[in-house]
């Protein structure tokens, strides 16, 4: 029974044991593969609150992982070309500090999920991924149209922005930003499962009726997680361009979304770790696939459906046994 | 004579040509049990969603504790005291007993809000929460999975997340239901001492239950109350005798 | 002059909007039938359009690449839902928007596979080629006149299909009450393949009709297959009708606010920014309009409450 808080220990140290392999063997670009893991765990634990614990199935993450990566594009684009953001009605300037950054992408992200929240937790079950997905292909589009910023091309950002005391171009500096975040979120994430509102959520996922019975607004309690979801999907993606910098329409597309659920659902849903080795796991895949095949995407589509079909416990269920743990 | 705690005036819901609930209009008296009986089809679930908030009536009123809510939600009317128990249990199954009850004390204490304290180590909530198991008979199964449990323990936990609340009236929706005559008799003993509580309407098949436990019975039948009174007077009521007993008798 | 072009982009709204018919209506069919979310759609709409493009290239008919296009689409469609569909209708959403997912890439490389990354053409045949005048003297392209008329056929035939014949009165009963058509003795599980079949059909039609106005590529489905979803939202999950209002409200609102809104920005903008401005909210103007309605009726225009 308490198999899955060693296996979670044991995942936590394997991402921080690879990168620092790679740095030994001078091997640079596995270094970037772990810090990619990292951000996408990071996006994939943030959707994981809404989806794990709320049951809400969002097919529009992308949206707050673009709107966080987009955060980092302008500011840092404007801070590049020493162009401020608007003079009226007061100086906004752009930044190339990470903090500052972060702060910008979680709250934006986290102000759109409580719009699209706020519309499409009126319904539920699939109209509820309908809309999720329509306003995360409305982002995209708009993207898209949008000329000041790239447009279609998206935005490149030459030098990646800076943390006080680290140099972010050294790429064990950066993953080591990255995997500290991860930790920090994974570690908040597991209080807030079990925090009062992780109680009431779970219990709203479970029986909207039961919720409500006690006295509880079940419609606020997703509203918020569906927010705090969004914040951390937002955070991952402000990390994410840094990491490429570069930004695109792309961060916004429906593909991602889809990425985000498969990360989920490959580790295991309802772990909290799940994202975590289900984006290890895409990774891998990706990089050994990718390599053999052209068509990886067939071999990930089989994975992906055999999984869904036969093993829903994913690969921490497969490990750690069928029963989640409680309280 | 003491102001009833839950009072339904003229409340009517038509489904189409259909008049589930015709102008039914009841009270609740402190210390009382009043029990609703009808045959199957008569609307008693149209009348409990409606006092739980679930449908909206066409016209009439509910007054609980003195307000008007007939216009609140479910969660609204919960705060106000409230406590419901479901025909067909209506837990998160996937908890634990503990879980459960703790959801409960939690809705009635507030404060879900909380994002990073350990609900399940929170003192004052876990006191309530066991306490309300003791009092079903349940703290020997708080550590079990709300789904393993066996029927009438699910319909025990049923009770007890409803006296988390401390309710200031309780809306039971056949709480009898498929508990056998152990286990019917012994939620009868403690419904007779929870009415001292807060008042009970119970909406019930199990008539031995209703005739022991009832300081009043109506009857409802195609979505009216035929009669209201105690059970001698409902025993003597023709009107109930052809239109409920009668059926009961044929079958 | 500028009459002429208004009523050149509403007949485009209204084509539009008959294609987008034609993917929401099998999809909220198979939602209201089986409770399935599919988002494998949009891949049976590339299939028909990659069939309709391949059969057209080797024997140089539009006919046969239409049928072509619906025979693929529907055995496509009836074997996925014997393989994979099948396995989900007891299953959540999760799992079924996971399986469907997972078809769409197993479709997209597939056809990429098979087909290569370059997009294929399908030309309009020449008896449909060139521009029609319609009354009022306005030039329109007869081959999107053939697919509005063609739109209101199929869509005709589908209202009757549903509310006269046979297999639409178990349609329609499987739509209210799964285990009762069941106990009915109708085959539930053929009944399942057949509507399945039908949905992809509609969408395989769809593929071909737009392919040839459009290229035919992978990926090609799913930006339709979303279209398709607010189409649902708006209109109401699974009415046919919902469908065909919420079409039509789509293919009109986007078409128009393309051509209208730099138009109207211009009033007082200078030109640049009004189109760019213009173009970036016209993108997002349908999905306003669904924010619209799902305020004023969470459950859909035409959706049971």
């Amino acid at each position: 029974m308490k198999r899955e808080p060693l296996l979670n220990a044991a995942i936590l140290l394997g991402l921080l044991l690879v990168p620092l392999w790679a740095l030994w063997a001078d091997a640079p670009f596995t270094i970037t593969l772990a810090t990619k893991v990292a951000i996408l765990a990071l996006a994939g634990v943030g959707l994981n609150i809404a989806l794990g614990l709320g049951g809400l199935v969002s097919l529009g993450h992308a949206t707050f992982f673009g709107i966080g990566g987009y955060a980092m594009g302008i500011l840092a684009s404007h801070a590049q070309s020493f162009v401020p953001l608007t003079e009226v009605p007061f100086l906004i300037e752009g930044t190339k500090s990470m903090p500052v950054i972060w702060l910008v992408a979680v709250v934006f992200s986290a102000l759109a999920a409580l719009a699209i929240g706020a519309l499409s937790l009126r319904t539920s079950g699939v109209y509820f991924i309908m809309i999720t997905l329509a306003f995360g292909q409305m982002f995209y589009y708009f993207a898209i149209s949008w000329p000041a910023y790239g447009g279609e091309d998206g935005l490149s950002i030459y030098v990646r922005n800076g943390f006080p005391g680290l140099n972010t171009l050294d790429p064990i500096q950066f993953f080591a930003i990255c995997y500290a975040i991860l930790a920090l979120v994974l570690f908040l994430a597991a209080r807030l499962a079990a925090s009062p509102f992780g109680l009431a959520l779970g219990a709203a996922r479970q029986n909207d009726e039961r919720v409500q019975t006690v006295g509880m607004d079940s419609f606020r309690l997703r509203l918020v997680a569906f927010t705090i979801s969004g914040a951390v999907t937002g955070l991952a993606g402000a990390l994410f361009a840094d990491l490429n910098r570069f930004v695109s329409p792309t961060m916004f597309s429906w593909q991602m979304s889809g990425e985000f659920i498969i990360f989920i659902i490959l580790g295991g849903i309802g772990r909290l770790y799940g994202p975590v080795v289900g984006a290890a796991l895409f990774i891998i895949l990706e990089h050994f696939l990718g390599g053999l095949s052209d068509y990886w995407h067939i071999y990930l589509g089989a994975i992906l459906l055999a999984v869904v079909l036969f093993a829903r416990g994913g690969l921490i269920g497969a490990l750690a046994g069928r029963e989640v743990a409680h309280d | 004579m003491t102001e009833p705690l839950l009072r339904i005036e003229g409340l009517r819901k038509a489904f189409g040509a259909l008049v589930a609930c015709n102008d039914v209009s009841l009270d609740l008296r402190p210390g009382e049990i009043h029990a609703l009986i009808g045959p199957n089809g008569a609307g008693k679930s149209t009348l409990i969603k409606q006092i739980a908030g679930n449908m909206a009536p066409d016209a009439g009123r509910i007054h609980l504790a003195g307000r008007d809510v007939t216009g609140l939600s479910t969660a609204a009317r919960a705060r106000l005291g409230l406590g419901r128990t479901f025909q067909i249990s209506s837990l998160a199954m996937e908890y634990t007993v503990l879980q459960n009850v703790m959801l409960g004390a939690l809705g009635h204490r507030g404060g879900v809000m909380r994002f990073l304290s350990p609900v399940m180590k929170d003192k004052a909530l876990l006191q309530t929460a066991r306490a309300a198991l003791e009092r079903v008979g349940l703290a020997e199964a708080a550590r079990r999975r709300t789904a393993d449990l066996s029927h009438g323990q699910r319909r025990q936990l049923e009770v007890a997340v409803a006296l988390t609340l401390s309710p200031r009236v309780f809306l039971m929706d056949e709480p009898m239901a498929g508990l056998g005559a152990e286990g019917s008799a012994r939620l009868t003993g403690f419904l007779d001492q929870l009415r001292q509580e807060a008042p009970i309407l119970l909406v019930e098949h199990d008539m031995d239950a209703v005739f022991a436990l009832a300081d009043r019975i109506s009857v409802l039948v195609y979505g009216a109350v035929i009669a209201t009174g105690t059970a001698d007077e409902i025993r003597a009521d023709p009107a109930v005798r052809e239109a409920y007993l009668g059926e009961e008798d044929a079958a | 002059m500028s009459t002429v072009l208004l009523i050149e982009q509403l007949l485009n709204g209204v084509q539009f909007g008959l294609m987008l018919f034609l993917m929401a209506a099998g999809l909220t069919l198979i939602f209201g039938v089986m409770g399935i979310i599919n988002l494998a759609h949009g891949s049976l709409y590339m299939v028909g359009a990659f069939a309709a493009a391949g059969v057209a290239a080797a024997t140089g008919s539009f006919t046969l690449a239409l049928i072509a296009s619906l025979a693929a689409a529907a055995a496509a469609g009836a074997l996925v839902e014997l393989t994979v569909i099948r396995r989900l209708y007891a299953r959540d959403h999760l799992d079924q928007v996971l399986a469907t997912f997972a078809l769409i890439l197993i479709f997209s490389e597939g056809t990429r596979w098979v087909f290569g990354s370059f997009p294929l053409f399908l030309d309009v045949p020449a008896a449909l080629a060139g521009p029609v005048t319609l009354p009022g003297g306005i030039q329109y392209p007869l081959y999107r006149l053939f697919i509005i008329v063609a739109g209101l056929v199929v869509a005709a035939g589908l209202f009757l299909l549903i509310s006269r014949t046979r297999i639409g009165i178990r349609i329609r009963a499987g739509e209210a009450d799964r285990e009762m058509i069941a106990a009915l003795g109708v085959d539930i599980s053929r009944l399942y393949t057949l509507v399945f079949a039908l949905g992809a059909a509609l969408a395989g039609l769809a593929g071909a009709l737009v392919g040839a106005i459009q290229s035919v590529q992978v990926g090609m489905g799913e930006p339709v297959l979303i279209l398709a979803f607010v189409v649902i939202v708006i209109g109401g999950i699974g009415s046919i009708r919902g469908a065909f209002v919420g079409a039509l409200l789509v293919g009109l609102t986007d078409t128009l606010g393309r051509f209208l809104l730099p138009v109207i920005f211009r009033a007082f903008m200078d030109p640049s920014a009004a189109t760019s401005a213009g173009s970036a909210l016209a993108s997002m103007l349908i999905y306003i309009l669904m924010a619209a309605v799902l305020v004023a009726r969470p459950t859909g225009l035409f959706g049971k409450a």
